[in-house]
């Protein structure tokens, strides 16, 4: 009987950091299980046995990835009935989310999104109201549904362990039915810059880069960040919606955010002022970014930029 | 000319996120006064009312109808869903629904959906925004469609409906997809799919005319118990205001602020 149940969905050839960090969590509840879709290479299984993953579940149909959501939820309810498991870790993805919801109708278990922390009794904490508020929430069910942000535990090995057992869990045979149908997939271009909700360091730019993101983009490569933009530079075009920080964006917490050209409105506030340290440049000695930047340089982004950019290679060597 | 739609369009009544928003009283709930439509439903709005005009609107037999639950002020939300353009609304309403967390919300509205349902024909899509600016926890579209048993095409970026079937483009993490779903649908849009139209004088005249219906939970066949605080399966345990985040050093910059920038990075120990 696990304790807690950790979904990872799909990794590829190694598993993400998120993944990582939601098997430290679960450990802190108890024993851990992890219900598995995709490949399972010998690379991920030793890691998975490294942070001390008992059991790997893995579904009996292969075409899950066809279909949006509803099979997968299907299947990761079946995989907490052969588990056990009291608390279920999704990542904060859309889709995350997405299967998160269903799981908690299918299972009659309460949900918690944009989990940032859990105890060992299952109390999970999050920030509300666009960061101005800290809560706690539990649920009052058998089975609690977490789905985690990224970027809030270091992930922790326990070391040397066995390789985990695998069990194969039944999808239901009318998991598909009532499912939307992905009839195609494209792969979007690849930075190589980190992921977004994940980076360590974010710098994004607004409606002050006026077309040109090449200092923001050469000051995130020299500090190995993610790019970013507000909603003003994104719906110019300049930049893909992707990067779009703010409430109808992504939601950032990096350890740092450099935020240039970006006024602060409330949009974009919303996505980003959790972030541990905020440093500011803008023109514009009124703009509201000031009042919540632990830092701000009021002056002109395209020499700013550039001088810090060149000083940290100087200083890296 | 295609076949004529039922939608039924899912907006809410949030707080305004222009102003400090509150979390207060024994179930820490969200304090609702100075609220508007949340602004991601506009999107689902507009998206509903272009679908409906391609079939040739109401007189065509298309409906559009906006559905919020919330308390009374609530039915400010679907009066401005009016206004923008919705052929008619719904206002469910009910005491006993104070509280309600997503799971209990989505019981209800799916009561709702269908008691909308049995009122003439049965609705064929269910539109929602990608998310409520207060909540935001983007958990009711899925909940929802589970339990209508309808798939769900969640957070898309467009959407075109032909016959019977439904398809939609969203991003998801590393992809691009196209997905495709069959009548019935729950589906939830996001900002890029589409620019909303805002209210004209004509149209907040034409909104006194419209018909808004109120459910109670009698009406909609749910039992108290079955929602509010005492049917959610989630508890907000305790609810603090951060302090705000204070302003630190301001420079402005004489010609070596990158340099400062960089010695502030490192005293932080960030580079």
């Amino acid at each position: 009987m696990a304790n807690a149940l950790v979904f990872i969905d799909n990794p590829g050839a190694a598993l993400k950091k998120s993944s990582l960090e939601l098997l430290t969590i679960a450990r802190s509840l108890g024993e851990t299980a992890v219900a598995f879709t995709g490949e399972l290479n010998d690379d991920v299984a030793a890691t998975l046995g490294a942070y001390g993953v008992t059991t790997v579940y893995v579904p009996s149909a292969e075409d899950l990835d066809n279909y949006l959501v509803g099979p997968k939820a299907a299947y990761l309810a079946a995989a907490v009935a052969a588990s056990g498991a009291t608390a279920v870790l999704l990542d904060n993805s859309p889709e995350g989310k997405d299967i998160a919801g269903r799981l908690g109708i299918k299972l009659n278990a309460g949900v918690i999104t944009d989990v940032v922390g859990v105890e060992a009794d299952g109390t999970a904490h999050k920030s509300v109201l666009a960061g101005s508020y800290n809560t706690t929430a539990k649920a009052t069910t058998p089975v609690t549904v977490l789905s985690v942000k990224a970027n809030n535990v270091e992930p922790a090995p326990v070391g040397a362990a066995p390789a985990p057992a695998t069990a194969t869990v039944d999808v239901p045979a009318d998991a598909i039915a009532n499912s939307a149908r992905i009839a195609a997939r494209t792969e979007k271009p690849v930075s190589g810059r980190p992921d977004l909700s994940e980076a360590r360091i974010v710098v994004a730019g607004g409606r002050g880069v006026d077309g040109d993101f090449a200092p923001v983009e050469e000051l995130a490569d020299a500090l190995g960040a993610a790019v970013g933009a507000s909603r003003a530079a994104t719906d110019a075009g300049w930049i893909g919606h992707d990067a779009q920080v703010g409430q109808t964006g992504v939601t950032v917490s990096p350890q740092l955010y450099i935020s240039a050209g970006i006024s602060g409105a409330i949009q974009q506030k919303a996505g980003m002022q959790t972030s541990k340290v905020i440093v500011a440049i803008n023109k514009d000695a009124e703009s509201p970014v000031f009042e919540i930047a632990d830092y701000g340089i009021i002056g002109d982004l395209f020499k700013v930029l550039p001088q810090a950019t060149a000083e940290i290679k100087k200083r890296k060597g | 000319m295609e076949e004529t739609l039922k939608i039924v369009v899912l907006v809410k009544h949030v707080p305004d996120a222009q102003f400090d928003r509150h979390i207060t009283g024994p179930g820490n709930t969200t304090d609702r006064d100075e609220s508007i439509l949340s602004e991601l439903d506009e999107y689902a709005l507009e998206a509903a009312l272009q679908l409906a005009e391609e079939r040739g609107g109401p007189k065509a037999g298309n409906e559009v109808i906006a559905l919020s639950m919330g308390p009374s002020g609530a039915v400010n939300a679907v009066k401005k869903s009016l206004q923008i353009g919705a052929y008619s609304g719904v206002h469910l309403s009910d005491d006993a629904l104070a509280g309600s967390d997503a799971a209990a919300t989505s019981l209800a509205l799916a009561a709702a959906i269908r008691h909308i349902s049995a009122d003439g024909r049965p609705v064929d899509l269910v539109l929602t925004g990608m998310a409520s600016t207060d909540g935001e926890t983007s958990l009711i579209p899925a909940q929802l469609a589970e339990r209508l048993s309808f798939p769900q095409v969640t957070f898309a970026s467009s959407l075109e409906v032909s016959g019977n079937q439904v398809t939609a483009r969203r991003d998801a993490g590393a992809f691009s997809e196209t997905v495709e779903a069959q009548l019935p649908a729950v589906v939830s849009v996001t900002d890029q799919i589409n620019e909303p139209r805002y209210p004209n004088f004509k149209g907040i005249l034409a909104a006194k005319k419209k018909k808004i219906a109120s459910l109670s939970l009698a009406d909609i066949g749910v039992d108290a118990a079955q929602v509010g605080l005492a049917g959610s399966w989630t508890v907000v345990e305790s609810a603090e205001a951060r302090p705000p985040r204070t302003a630190g050093t301001i420079i402005t910059d004489d010609g070596d602020a990158g340099i400062k920038l960089v010695d502030f990075l490192a005293a932080q120990k960030l580079l």
